[in-house]
């Protein structure tokens, strides 16, 4: 056995890097293929029935949607590379344990490409309903292509469906088992809610601006409306299947939850420590709440949780990371939940908070949030797996490959994905200026073009 | 038939169809390059851009396709290629990237400025990505990916039979485009344009004809096996390769651009099909056969499942979409103009 330092090859670190720099760019849009298509479904049957102002917003929704979907093609497209170029070692010995999801996965993502593309095509064109229901196959296959690829993540972090022999070898496969591992619905459901936070509060957060500055139409109450109550349901589950998927984590991945807890000694009960850091192996800086942090981790305020200290060093996540992560993510969860608890309990006494302008400045807020918080659970759910990429079976330095010349790779893609952010910002922007101005028919990327729809 | 057979013959087939609709897709961006300045080159553009509209990201799935079937039904050859091939497969991704985004980007360039800048990025890098991918089919095919992976960094790809798959990768998606190009332009009334493409697919396909044949002397030496198996197994293919390449060329000499399209789809499929069939039954040439390659068998069942799952979900929508942005073009998109 060699030192982890020794035995680290070249690529691990910028593999790293590189790896969740772009699945957390990517995971964005992913969030907006799953999600999107719902509320744009919302919008255009409310459209159909007469409401000619929820029409337009799913015409143009439909064009954003495409525009989001066509970068997130390309930024999937590269992960996929990725999962060869970067870790070899994880693709060459367990690629036909983890791959079935992955090719249901690309089944559904076609399925939705098509659909796209046929919507896109239908407008004037298809029977109306019909036309709606164009939506349908892409609500269902974002849903379904979620799954599978938290699928694969489940399976990393509790892996199933095969079995080590002493020399390491990978034995008796059940590809099945690894798709439909325990973990997965519960990892899923937790995504697929966080999915629909994210683009409802985004979506939200844009109309919201909008009012702020004036525009205070059919149009942006509407274009508020429709996200914020997606969110607003998203966002008070969210707690709930959390705490659930959370429970079992003591079992499962205690290293983690040790992480998550900032826990160094074993605790009966544990206390919540609310922020603070690791400071040469002691926590500071927090704020403890007696008993609560056996109740998250365990869902029993008599509890322990296993300390960071019962562990050996070299099976341990980088802890700051991974609390901070965490917290951040239940940090924020918890306020966007209670926000919108209070502005339907405010609805209900028929107040409508949307009119203030200090609420419409949170929900702007609020946008930007719902990212942070998304992207903190996959930080604090990936790093704190660490040192492993398949766990406890399978060490990241064991994962990645031997090539030299990876910092190269990784700072020409940091360039081409910040030229790709900038070219998605200016064109959306330069859409909204158009519509702005009463262009209304203006082309995308699997759509028509626009000369064709206006005849 | 032996399941690894099955998987890899199910594999083939995505690069078969990811070399015709990818390929038709690519090629594109050759004539985008070279349609001339803003404003002589606006009407080819508009053409360009109209034809591959409704496609051109739904063929990125076939990509992704042939690299999952890869990885989950012959794993360790899928590392053993990613580990060797690190090189041409970071520039042929790279070239996707640029393509996917600058393609989707120029259809909203709000300025000529911004359409140009766009536009020049999807037709360079809709060069870059068949000539590497075609590389990295030289080196598999010329036995230089080892078994174990991690073959030389360079020379692996760097050798006569990858250069020529590459260029001839290049050429095969320009050729395809072309002649599509030709028969949209027909279909949508614009003689000058079809003048234009005619005469430029002509010479491409020429020329692809040429490299192709030529390329069969530097293999002979460069890649024994797959000489040996394209002048046995896999002859028929080129040889019918040849004839419906030299009848592509008649019939766009005679200008029946529509039935033009069939004979250089069956062109390209053969030229494909017979590097395939032609290292048979080799998965990495010299290395690894297709049949020791296979992961798991519970695995391989599962992802025919998936493979037969497809042709039944997903085929016939997209057969209704091609259909759909096909029949409804009879209008031509204006020309490309400054706002």
């Amino acid at each position: 056995m060699s030192f982890p330092l020794v035995a680290e090859p070249a690529g691990l670190l910028p593999a790293r890097e590189q790896m969740g720099f772009s699945l957390g760019w990517h995971i964005i849009l992913a969030a907006f293929g799953v999600a999107f298509p719902a509320m744009i479904f919302v919008v255009h049957r409310r459209g159909l029935r007469g409401d000619e102002v929820a029409l337009r917003l799913a015409r143009r929704w439909s064009k954003v949607a495409a525009v989001l979907f066509a970068i997130g093609a390309v930024s999937g497209t590269v992960l996929s590379f990725e999962m060869g170029l970067l870790w070899p070692g994880l693709m060459g010995r367990f690629g036909d344990v983890l791959g079935l999801p992955f090719a249901f996965e690309g089944l559904s993502f076609f399925l939705e490409a098509i659909f796209l593309g046929i919507y896109l095509y239908g407008w004037d064109r298809l029977p109306p309903r019909l036309h709606l229901w164009c939506l349908a196959p892409m609500i269902f296959s974002g849903v379904f292509g979620a799954y599978c690829v938290v699928a694969v993540n489940a399976w990393m972090n509790m892996p199933t469906g095969f079995r080590l022999t002493p020399a390491g070898d990978v034995v008796d496969v059940n590809p099945w088992r690894a798709m439909f591992n325990g973990r997965a619905f519960l990892q899923f459901a937790h995504m697929w809610l966080a999915a629909y936070m994210l683009v409802g509060f985004v979506v939200a957060a844009v109309y919201a601006a909008g009012r702020l500055r004036g525009r205070n139409d059919a149009h942006h109450r509407l274009g508020l409306a429709v996200p914020l109550r997606f969110a607003s349901v998203a966002a008070i589950l969210q707690p709930i299947v959390g705490h659930i998927l959370g429970i079992a984590l003591g079992d499962i991945q205690p290293s983690k939850l040790a992480a998550f807890e900032l826990d160094v000694h074993t605790e009966q009960p544990a206390p919540l420590r609310l922020g603070g850091l690791l400071i040469h192996g002691h926590p500071e800086g927090f704020i403890a709440i007696p008993k609560w942090g056996s109740f998250i981790a365990r869902g029993s305020f008599s509890k322990p949780v296993r300390g960071l200290d019962t562990f050996p060093p070299e099976d341990l996540p980088p802890v700051n990371i991974t609390h901070a992560a965490f917290q951040s993510m239940v940090g924020i969860g918890t306020v966007l939940a209670v926000a919108v608890v209070v502005y339907w309990l405010a609805r209900w006494r028929g107040h409508d908070l949307a009119d203030q302008r200090w609420a419409l400045r949170c929900l702007v807020v609020a946008g930007p949030l719902a990212v942070l918080a998304l992207e903190s659970g996959w930080v604090a759910t990936e790093v704190g797996r660490q040192p492993w990429t398949v766990f406890g079976i399978l060490r990241t330095v064991d994962a990645a490959g031997d090539n030299p010349g990876l910092w190269w790779v990784f700072s020409g893609v940091l360039i081409v994905y910040l030229g790709m952010t900038v070219g998605a910002w200016v064109v959306l922007r330069s859409m909204t200026r158009r519509w702005r101005a009463g262009e209304e028919e203006l082309p995308s990327p699997y759509g028509p073009a626009p000369e064709e729809v206006s005849r | 038939m032996t399941l690894e057979i099955a998987v890899a013959a199910a594999l083939f087939v995505g690069v078969l169809a990811y070399a015709l609709f990818g390929g038709a897709d690519f090629g594109s961006g050759f004539f985008d390059l070279t349609a001339g300045g803003a404003t002589r080159g606006a009407e080819l553009r508009s053409q360009v851009d109209h034809s591959i509209g409704p496609v051109w990201e739904a063929n990125h799935v076939w990509l992704i396709f042939c690299l999952v079937t890869w990885w989950t039904g012959f794993p360790a050859s899928f590392a053993a290629t990613t580990t060797t091939l690190f090189v041409p497969l970071v520039l042929a991704l790279a070239g996707i990237v640029l393509r996917g985004a600058a393609f989707a980007f120029r259809k909203y360039a709000p300025s000529i400025g911004q359409a140009r800048l766009y536009g020049a990025i999807f037709a360079g890098s809709s060069l870059i990505t068949p000539f590497f991918l075609g590389t990295v089919a030289g080196a598999i095919a010329s036995g230089r990916v080892p078994a174990d992976g991690y073959g030389d960094r360079w020379t692996s790809w760097l050798h006569p039979t990858s250069v020529f798959g590459g260029v001839i990768a290049v050429g095969t998606c320009a050729f395809l485009a072309g002649v599509f190009l030709c028969a949209d332009a027909e279909r949508a009334g614009h003689p000058p344009l079809v003048d234009t493409l005619r005469r430029r697919t002509l010479g491409v396909g020429v020329v692809t004809g040429l490299v192709v044949f030529a390329a069969l002397v530097p293999i002979r030496d460069d890649a024994p096996t797959l000489a040996h198996g394209l002048e046995r197994q896999a002859a028929p293919l080129i040889i019918a390769s040849g004839l419906t390449g030299l009848l592509t060329l008649i019939l766009l000499w005679r200008r029946r651009f529509r039935v033009a399209r069939l004979s250089a789809l069956a062109a390209v499929a053969t030229v494909i099909s017979g590097w395939g069939v032609g290292q048979y039954p080799w998965l990495l040439v010299d290395q690894v056969r297709i049949n020791d390659a296979g992961g798991a068998h519970a695995t391989l069942v599962g992802l025919l499942v998936a493979v037969g799952c497809a042709a039944v979900v997903v085929l016939p929508p997209l057969a209704a979409l091609l259909w759909f942005a096909q029949s409804e073009d009879s209008t031509h998109p204006a020309p490309r103009s400054a706002p």
